[in-house]
């Protein structure tokens, strides 16, 4: 479904980013990179909305001619940035919606264990394969 | 409930097990409030990731008080802060009338000088958890009549 995965912590360096490995990698981080202007922009915005259109997910971030690019930041100020491939025209958004729950449930879990530091690069074989599994579904 | 007795004599058992070693010569006194704060500021900023999971996003500072008053201190000591004043400058006290870590001492003077112990951690969870909102702050605890305590936060300003 997704071709690119990342994680941004609140300072904005990344904690995790994976892409298919068919393609150039480096594109994508500079996809991701140029979307989290687009993020600060979208919650600065938002501040001043009425509670119920404060959500966290922030919906599309921007098209470009071959990906969309979906953005969603937590309470913590950790941002979630998804690259979808724009020919897959099937993909609502509700199932955006649902696929970065799962992404911040799997990173909670990955903040309340006890041998990660706040702040570190993400190593964990669950989130992997939960990334993995995100990825897999394009196919 | 045996479940909410957990926690407290975890905590209880915490605090005893630190000044044990303190006692037994592994570093002085002083450091063992610290510890427990930072242990705090650990269990505070995972906490607050878990509970703001499903909450719609703060609108500012105050906001964010309000809800560690509220649902933060619901779910970790099972009622509601009593009393949260402001300066409006960055300067918040929140009281507590019963609060829950001292209802198991006698109320009065008697251990008056061991209440900062059972404070420490506590202060560390609000630190923690405003922390890991993006707000920076020190937090310290004062205690005049046993079960009732004072939380006072000092934001930071970046």
């Amino acid at each position: 479904m997704a071709v690119c995965i990342a994680v941004i912590a609140k300072e904005n360096y990344p904690l995790y980013i994976r892409s298919i490995p068919t393609e150039n990698e480096l594109k994508f981080h500079y996809t991701v990179h140029t979307s989290l202007d687009v993020v600060d922009e979208k919650i600065s915005a938002m501040g001043k909305a009425l509670v119920d259109q404060r959500e966290l997910y922030l919906g599309l971030l921007y098209p470009t001619e071959d990906y969309k690019v979906y953005g969603y930041v937590t309470n913590s100020k950790v941002k979630f940035v998804m690259v979808v491939d724009s020919s897959n025209t099937a993909l609502r958004d509700n199932e955006i919606r649902s696929m970065f729950r799962k992404l911040h449930n799997s990173y909670t879990d990955i903040m309340c264990n006890p041998f990660y530091n706040p702040g570190d690069r993400i190593h964990s074989r669950a989130f992997d394969n939960m990334v993995t599994s995100m990825m897999m579904q394009v196919c | 409930m045996a479940d909410e007795a957990l926690f407290l004599l975890l905590h209880n058992e915490m605090v005893a097990g630190l000044y044990r070693a303190a006692e037994q010569g592994e570093g002085e006194n002083g450091r063992c409030i610290t510890k427990l704060e930072n242990m705090g500021f650990r269990v505070g900023q995972g906490l607050i990731e878990r509970f703001t999971k499903d909450t719609a996003r703060f609108k500012d500072e105050l906001d964010i008080m309000k809800f560690i008053c509220k649902d933060f201190w619901t779910t970790v000591f099972k009622k509601q802060i009593d009393n949260l004043r402001t300066n409006h400058q960055g300067i918040y006290v929140l009281q507590d009338n019963k609060f829950r870590l001292l209802m198991q001492m006698s109320a009065g003077k008697q251990y008056l000088e061991h209440a900062p112990k059972y404070l420490a951690f506590t202060c560390g969870l609000i630190r923690g958890g405003l922390s890991n909102l993006g707000i920076k702050s020190i937090v310290t605890a004062e205690v005049s009549t046993m079960p009732a305590c004072k939380f006072q936060v000092m934001i930071q300003k970046m």
